[in-house]
């Protein structure tokens, strides 16, 4: 097991290498840098422009950037952002956090709603609950997240029942802890909602399979035979053979959370890393970019491993390691 | 012919039959809208931006145009004047077009008599312009971009994918590496990226095809392997053996053996996945790297939405495309489903 986690860490560095020159192509094709406001400035004297540009090498191809920025990183240095003012590492560390927690929030309200409306739509199939669950399924993966996040903008600003958008209030520095967890909970509200929604419909949508295959299982007859409570065979032996292979997509989930929070962060005005990386790419906030590329691509090739070994560790006849 | 025998099959479901009419009428109100739309993309009217859906009335025995008047230009507030109405023409006059690219008309479904009044079935937006009208041009963009897109990828996806399941060796080991590649990166950061990175080097009315390109170079990876999987047990068949025997070059086997195995899933597969392409679009146009203005896409309209201004007044006909994508998604899912329902009766959802 231990081998196989190395072997698939491994495969992350060839892969975080290919796409930071990737982007650093890319980025280097778009004409101007993140020097270009700056040179705008009348203040900033030229010396400091020129001096700058010689210590990125921005007046070098992008190879000799890119070998550069490589070995800043190795050494733990990610650069500085120009449009914040601040180290990335900090930049990044801040968004994060409040990217991460948004994510939180939003898988515990999906997977709490999902899997007990499944259980509910399998276990009385083909009722009129069945068809109105499944059909508010269907409609819920329909919608676009930004379309929903808009909605819900509007929904906030003709009721006034939710704040506008950012992740606390004005006043958050003067608040108790309490009250700050209150504020903090309270901005979650719609982004949690609007993130949430789309996923409850596709988690639900694969119980609800899962439940209605197993429940066809020979256990499943041999359970009743022997005189169980239907109660006690349902969720006793199909619940939990049915929950296995959602097991894994707990681990896709987790892998495409930071990069799913792209277009709600930035319609909800939630300052975390998807609206962080969206606002530097438009400012050519170079380093910003290349980081929070790296993070999002660590966090899928991570959320991806994490996903086999729990399948393995919840279904026996899964080994990883390779046959001898 | 597998495809019209599948058709008939969709003819058939009550759920097949309304998902395919509903895309039907969509498409086909994109195509038409020329004569559908009362206004050009780009008529504005400054002195009646935000107005409400224009309400219609039976007056003198035929139906007619609510009049409205301004009451407050700082909040947009319009209201009905009592008894005055301008009638609707249909078959009417009104700004020039080529029919389809034939022949040049003036003729539209529905027009308006009276040069004061205007005609506006979803409102107007914050330059005045007819949001229906937009709708019917933004349709375009949006629906085609689908089509397109899902063309190229599949195009591409079948080429890599066949390719590499028939010869295998080093060229599959090449590109499923880079398949590999294409998809542990986080598709909406790609996205931003190479829309960075290409926009600059091309017009603004190109950007059409820079957006179609940019969402296939993401899509045809995951095509791409799942094709080269069924391309691998296909080979293994004896009708492939005896082409190759009778000398067949590699690409007249994979068009003339290989591809009619894998028609069922390729429409499959690209019917489900069209949704991804118009999203793709209309959350590009949104953030406003996608369609410029003035032309219209679905997107682009929706981001109009985004000023505090419509959410505090509410004006709630901005938000229709949001509708029209809604719609639009679900007939296609909808269709899908039903289309694997037909093709492989074990994957059945229900």
């Amino acid at each position: 097991m231990i081998a196989f986690i190395l072997r698939r860490l491994l495969t992350l560095i060839p892969l975080l290498l290919g796409i930071t020159m990737l982007v650093f192509i890319l980025m280097s094709l778009a004409p101007g840098d993140f020097l270009t406001p700056v040179k705008a400035q009348r203040d900033v004297p030229a010396e400091l422009i020129q001096a700058i540009e010689t210590e990125f090498g921005l007046d070098r191809p992008w190879y000799v950037q890119y070998v550069k920025w490589l070995g800043n990183v190795v050494q733990g240095n990610l650069g500085h952002s120009w449009a914040y003012k601040l180290p990335v590492v900090d930049l990044i560390g801040q968004r994060l956090w409040a990217t991460f927690l948004l994510s939180l929030a939003a898988f515990v309200f999906a997977w709490g709603v999902a899997i007990p409306l499944g259980v509910l739509a399998a276990i009385y199939k083909d009722s009129i609950f069945d068809r109105i669950v499944s059909a508010l399924a269907y409609a819920a993966l329909s919608v676009p997240e930004f379309f929903l996040a808009l909605l819900f903008v509007f929904l906030a600003a003709q009721t006034g029942w939710f704040p506008l958008g950012g992740a606390t209030s004005i006043e958050y520095d003067y608040l108790s802890f309490a009250g700050k967890c209150a504020d903090r909970a309270y901005h979650l509200i719609l982004p949690t909602l609007a993130l949430g929604i789309g996923s409850i419909a596709s988690i639900m949508r694969i119980m609800r399979a899962n439940f209605l295959d197993t429940i066809r299982a020979e256990f499943v007859t041999t359970a009743r035979a022997k005189g169980l409570s239907e109660f006690v065979v349902m969720f006793k032996h199909v619940l939990r053979n049915a929950i296995n292979p959602l097991v894994s997509s707990f681990g896709f989930a987790f892998s495409g959370l930071l990069s799913g929070a792209l277009m709600v962060e930035i319609v909800l005005q939630y300052p975390g890393l998807g609206q962080l990386m969206y606002q530097s790419i438009l400012r050519e906030d170079q380093f910003v970019v290349l980081a929070s590329v790296m993070m999002g691509c660590s966090m899928l090739v991570f959320g991806n491993l994490l996903a086999d070994v729990l399948l393995a560790w919840s279904d026996p006849r899964i080994r990883l390691e390779k046959k001898k | 012919m597998i495809l019209f025998r599948i058709f008939r099959e969709v003819l058939r479901r009550p759920l097949g039959v309304l998902s395919a009419g509903v895309l039907i009428a969509l498409y086909t109100a994109a195509l038409l809208a020329d004569v559908l739309a009362p206004y050009a993309t780009n008529e504005q009217d400054l002195e009646r931006t935000y107005h409400p859906p224009t309400a219609l009335v039976w007056h003198d025995g035929s139906l007619q145009v609510q009049a409205y008047e301004l009451v407050d230009p700082t909040e947009a507030k319009y209201a009905a004047v009592v008894g005055q109405s301008y009638p609707l023409r249909w078959w009417g006059q009104g700004f020039e077009y080529r029919f389809l690219g034939l022949f040049k008309t003036q003729r539209h479904l529905l027009t308006i008599d009276g040069a004061e009044g205007r005609l506006y079935l979803l409102g107007s937006d914050s330059t005045g312009r007819d949001v229906f009208s937009r709708l019917l041009y933004g349709a375009r963009v949006s629906l085609f971009i689908g089509l397109l897109g899902i063309t190229i990828t599949t195009t591409l996806g079948f080429l890599v994918g066949g390719l590499s399941g028939y010869f295998g060796g080093r060229f599959d080991f090449v590109a499923m590496r880079c398949v590999e590649f294409m998809m542990a990166m986080p598709g909406l950061y790609l996205l931003l990226a190479l829309r960075s990175a290409l926009a600059p080097h091309f017009e603004s009315d190109q950007m059409f095809f820079v957006i179609v390109v940019i969402l296939s170079l993401i899509g045809w990876a995951g095509t791409a392997r799942v094709l080269r999987g069924m391309t691998l047990s296909i080979r293994q068949h004896q009708y492939v053996m005896a082409a190759e025997s009778m000398g067949q070059s590699p690409l007249v086997i994979l068009r003339r053996h290989v591809l009619p195995n894998l028609v069922s899933y390729l429409l499959v597969a690209a019917t489900l996945s069209i949704p991804g392409y118009i999203l793709g679009e209309a959350a590009l146009s949104f953030l406003g790297l996608g369609i410029q203005e003035p032309s219209a896409s679905w997107g682009l309209m929706l981001s109009q939405a985004q000023d505090v201004k419509v959410f505090y007044l509410n004006f709630w006909w901005l938000l229709t495309p949001g509708f029209a994508i809604f719609v639009t998604v679900i007939a296609y899912n909808i269709l899908g489903d039903v289309l694997r329902d037909i093709v492989d009766p074990k994957m059945k959802t229900r």
